[in-house]
């Protein structure tokens, strides 16, 4: 790194915000700005479509969002109440009438103003809201504030999971593991094989997928990632060796697993209302495994002998060599680690989403990415914090920005916090020379 | 630059009197070419430089020694704009250097080398020098496109390298990669691609680590010959018979201060630096050492040091 | 039976697509950053979606003329290259490609989304934008060339540009690395600091390269929307990396690596493809569906790349010695 003139670093970080401001105010432009009501429809193949009425008038102008298996589109309906929106696949998708576009007093009046929709069997899914006279309950802003607020909290400890991983592999092989993606989908598609296509009890499944997943992570290391670091291989070839593994293996999965999205067992819950915020049993039970799992990576790390070593080896691989710790190994077990933590992430993000599907892992790949960086590159509980600030900021930023959007926000934050702070939130500044 | 200076054998010509008043840590100079003043630097609490004022003398030969971690490496790395002070403030030739960029640093005259060698290897021993010529107008994107606004340059610039290459005696291998010189050699086209900018002073980071000692006396004869020339020298070094031998002035590191300074036999005899050499830090913990990687690496570039080709 | 004729024929073809054309210019900016630079730029599909989209915009929302919609496209990528540049030139090589890679996925997002759908037509992307790049075709309508190679005036005028384009920037490219600015590129991609050390303002000529290779990758994104329309999907961090590997293929650190890696990759992509497909069409893969004959492509694609970074890192023209890769 080299010292800038003062003002010639404040020049830049000024048009750097003048720059990175010029596209979040296009993004706000934009909001709610869809004009058709067909959408996507001669894209794909499947579609939901519907009429809004009242009372036998038709209602124009009323927006209605299809969102599931990591697609998202929205539509205002037409003068004559239609609106028709497209589908990449089959599977379950959310639909939502935003009720502030209803004409006041006329509220969604059974069923909710969003729902969860299958389409299966047919290709055009008709689903109609039934419209009525009523006081619309308006969720306070605090109150979505707060929902958003737990959902990201609940996707962000999921990402952690995967950034953790990643993070360490990093820390103690410098390889930026884009393949990591597809260790997380593999999490997802054991649970789907063990639990669905042989029919165990899901517990047993889930068990049995967490070691296939660190047996997948021990395996990618022994056939391919030691030889490289035997041949002496440079980590950026490397790097590049895990892009192309990454292209293989996704697919190779959808060359397997096809291109439609699964649902696991036991993805279908009630919501629990916590006074304004509702959340599902799995959403709980999701969030309490991730902390549990993220404790006890703390307590390895922190407190037993292999976890010091690893973070020997992260600080400074020769001399723990020299001093006698065994590299190999280290680096052996921090990949089952990072396998079987990929793969639980995986297992988690399958009911989060909900669904499987063949590049579910390559969807979250930069955000885990984003996460690890944003924490400090290398440093496992940076890439926590990361994880939690980006699984925040997703969820929270949709109050403002329109969902299909939400990941871009998450990204340009990453972008901004290396202006100011290049090291990451908790990583260390380098020294030169 | 004179073309037919010949490195000198036998004992070097010393330069004396460069300082004014009583020989300490901090005296200030007859002619110094570089003052600093309050110049700290930390890592993570760990103080690595905190020198309160130091001179370095203009025409002269200045010896930088002290145990490893005294913090000399950073001291050269903020001197040359490659890292940040905390505090401090420094001159080079009068003008203040504090928050000058290093490419502008080495622009002014002041051009160092490093310790772990940084010839380039992918470039051939001839590209390696002509990257050294300042001001070429090549280097614009643009000129660039137009060969005939630079072409008669380059060709000047190429005969001033395979001069100074012939003196270092690598003329021979001006087509070769670097990768293919020696360790000592590469230490050579450093230095000698460094001299392509004609610098006002030469600083050289350990500029013996290395060398395979066949080549020790060449390049000792080249940093005199240094000073024949008119320029400044300021190099670190461990090996005191060097020091000894070719330096004007020595100024002693340790723990990040300036703990003595003054003409070699004096400072070598001084109870301060034989404290700092075997004091409480002669077995200290590689784990909290931040040059000790550093140290691992020039140990296998002194076990590497046999021509790779 | 397989019709190996016709695999032929439909490979040769692709020896001077468009497509060909325009991942060859994409690549050589890539070469320009990566093989000479040694900048990981991992988001060239970023600045190829600048220019297809810069392109398409100003000629349908802004109704602006051939050479007016070029230039937005170039200029877009100047300041996309500053966005990137920036805040991360200054850091270790591996914060530019986060940053790129992200980059070009906020902007494939943007391109996307439903709310900006009046101006980038959302998922469906954009077409008729053709028409001025048309009007400027000096062939007469007519059937022209050969065999496989047989095109209409307009498939023509599409390739003579194209190639045009790729011939002008090989030609700039190789003038501007034998110059004494390119010494101090090559310097850079090994070690920044020496060369900082020797009085160069590493940052300033990162940025130029930065700029340079990502206009290439600009009017390389433009040929590639002139045979079909402007789809978001096309976009997608796989783009970067299939320019990756035709760039590894031919040799990261040379001039004709890129252009005559496109041509191999499509020529070997298609062939490869057309037999499995038509085999798999015979019962001679059984067991294989359709669909899954068209996803091997995407596998070859992976364990190729793989393959060439470990057994042939500096590619077909490469030289073992000046080997690409920094450390």
């Amino acid at each position: 790194m080299e010292v800038t003139g003062l003002t010639d670093r404040r020049w830049m970080r000024a048009l750097m915000l003048l720059l990175v401001g010029m596209i979040a105010a296009l993004t706000f432009v934009g909001g709610g700005a869809a004009h058709a009501d067909e959408i996507n429809t001669d894209k794909y193949d499947f579609s939901f479509s519907g009429f809004v009425r009242n009372d036998g008038d038709p209602l124009k102008g009323v927006l209605i969002t299809v969102s599931g298996n990591g697609y998202s589109a929205q539509v205002k309906t037409d003068a004559d109440g239609k609106w028709k929106i497209g589908v990449p696949e089959k599977g379950t998708y959310n639909i939502t009438l935003d009720e502030s576009t209803l004409p006041t007093g006329i509220i969604v009046a059974e069923g909710g103003n969003s729902v969860d929709v299958e389409i299966d069997k047919v290709n055009n899914k008709v689903y109609n809201f039934f419209l009525g006279q009523g006081v619309r309950e308006t969720t306070s802003f605090l109150d979505q504030f707060i929902q958003r607020a737990f959902t990201g909290l609940s996707f962000g400890l999921l990402l952690a999971l995967a950034a953790i991983g990643l993070s360490l592999i990093f820390g103690t092989t410098g390889l930026s593991n884009f393949a990591h993606a597809e260790m997380v989908t593999f999490g997802a598609l054991a649970t789907l094989t063990l639990a669905v296509d042989l029919a165990w009890p899901l517990w047993i499944a889930l068990v049995g997928a967490l070691l296939l997943s660190g047996m997948f992570g021990w395996g990618l290391d022994a056939a391919i990632w030691k030889p490289l670091r035997r041949k002496g291989v440079g980590l950026i070839p490397m790097m590049i060796v895990s892009i192309g593994l990454s292209l293989a293996l996704r697919y190779i999965y959808q060359y397997i697993y096809g291109g439609s999205t699964r649902q696991l067992p036991g993805a279908d819950g009630v919501d629990l209302k916590f006074g304004a915020i509702s959340l599902s049993p799995l959403d709980l039970l999701s969030m309490a495994i991730s902390i549990v799992v993220l404790i006890a990576v703390a307590f390895f790390l922190l407190r037993t002998r292999i976890g010091k070593a690893t973070r020997a080896v992260s600080d400074n691989p020769s001399l723990a060599a020299a001093s006698g710790i065994d590299v190999d190994r280290v680096i052996r077990i921090v990949w089952v680690i990072g396998g079987a933590l990929a793969g639980l992430s995986g297992i988690l993000f399958a009911f989060y989403r909900p669904g499987v599907s063949w590049d579910m892992g390559f969807q979250i790949l930069l955000l885990i990415f984003a996460a690890v960086t944003l924490g400090g590159l290398g440093t496992a509980f940076g890439a926590l914090v990361g994880s939690l600030v980006v699984g925040f900021f997703i969820e929270i930023s949709t109050l403002w920005i329109p969902s299909d959007m939400k990941y871009v926000g998450a990204l340009a934050i990453l972008i901004l916090v290396l202006l100011v702070r290049p090291q990451g939130i908790l990583g260390r500044k380098e020294r030169i020379g | 630059m004179s073309s037919n200076v010949k490195p000198t054998r036998g004992a070097p010509v010393k330069s004396v009197n460069l300082h004014i008043g009583e020989i300490e840590p901090g005296v200030p100079k007859v002619d110094p070419i570089i003052v600093a003043d309050h110049v700290t630097r930390s890592f993570g609490g760990l103080t690595a430089v905190d020198v309160a004022h130091v001179e370095i003398p203009r025409n002269a030969i200045t010896a930088l020694i002290g145990p490893n971690g005294a913090g000399k490496t950073t001291f050269f790395n903020l001197l040359t704009g490659f890292d940040k002070p905390d505090t401090g403030r420094w001159t080079f030739l009068g003008k203040s250097l504090a928050g000058i960029p290093s490419f502008r640093v080495a622009r002014l005259g002041q051009v160092r080398t490093f310790q772990l060698t940084k010839a380039l290897n992918l470039l051939s021993v001839l590209d390696n020098m002509k990257l050294g010529a300042k001001g070429q107008k090549g280097e614009n994107m643009f000129v660039a496109l137009l060969p005939w606004l630079w072409r008669k340059q380059e060709e000047a610039n190429e005969a001033k390298a395979m001069e100074l290459l012939g003196r270092f005696k690598l003329d021979t291998k001006a087509e070769d990669y670097a990768a293919s010189l020696s360790g000592g050699q590469r230490k050579l086209l450093e230095m000698a691609r460094a001299l392509m900018s004609d610098p006002t002073l030469v600083m050289l980071d350990e500029p013996m680590a290395g060398v395979n000692p066949a080549l020790t006396q060449s390049l000792l004869d080249h940093i005199l010959d240094l000073k024949t020339q008119g320029m400044t020298v300021l190099f670190v070094e461990h090996d005191m018979q060097m020091v000894r031998h070719i330096a004007d002035w020595v100024i002693v590191m340790a723990e990040g201060k300036i703990v003595a300074e003054g003409p070699p036999d004096a400072v070598m005899s001084n109870p301060a630096v034989i404290d700092a050499y075997l004091g409480s830090h002669h077995d200290q913990d590689l784990g909290v050492d931040p040059h000790a990687e550093e140290t691992m690496h020039a140990l296998k570039e002194l076990l590497d040091d046999e021509p790779s080709s | 039976m397989v019709d190996f004729w016709q695999i032929i024929q439909n490979a040769a073809v692709e020896l001077i697509s468009p497509t060909t054309a325009a991942y060859a210019l994409a690549a050589l900016g890539l070469a320009i950053h990566f093989g000479y630079t040694g900048l990981l730029n991992f988001g060239q599909a970023g600045f190829m979606a600048i220019g297809a989209y810069g392109y398409a915009i100003s000629t349908l929302t802004l109704g602006f003329p051939v050479w007016g919609a070029v230039l937005v496209g170039v200029g877009g990528s100047i300041i996309f290259a500053l966005i990137l540049g920036i805040p991360t030139l200054r850091l270790r090589a591996d914060y530019l490609a986060i940053v790129t890679i992200a980059a070009s996925e906020i902007l494939r997002l943007i391109f996307t989304t439903n709310s900006l759908d009046a101006v980038t037509g959302s998922a469906d992307g954009l077409s008729a934008y053709k028409g001025g790049f048309a009007a400027l075709n000096p062939f007469p309508k007519g059937t022209y060339g050969f065999g496989p190679f047989t095109m209409n005036e307009y498939d023509l005028w599409v390739r003579v540009v194209g190639w045009t384009l790729v011939i002008l920037g090989g030609l700039l490219a190789w003038q501007l690395m034998r110059s004494p600015w390119g010494r101090v590129i090559k310097g850079i991609r090994e070690d920044e600091d020496a060369v900082r050390a020797l009085g160069k303002n590493v940052y300033f000529y990162k940025m130029q390269s930065l700029i340079i290779g990502g206009v290439f990758g600009t009017l390389g994104g433009m040929i590639f929307i002139m045979p079909r329309a402007v789809v978001p999907a096309n976009y997608a961090t796989t783009l970067t990396f299939f320019i990756y590997t035709i760039l590894l293929l031919g040799g990261a650190a040379t001039i004709l690596g890129p252009i005559v890696g496109s041509m191999i990759f499509w020529v070997l992509l298609s062939a490869v493809s057309g037999f499995v497909a038509r085999a798999q069409a015979v019962g001679w893969f059984p067991g294989m569906s359709s669909v899954q004959a068209g996803q091997t492509r995407f596998i070859i694609v992976g364990v190729v790349l793989m393959l060439l970074v470990i057994f042939r890192p500096q590619g077909i023209f490469g030289n073992k010695k000046e080997l690409a890769f920094v450390k």
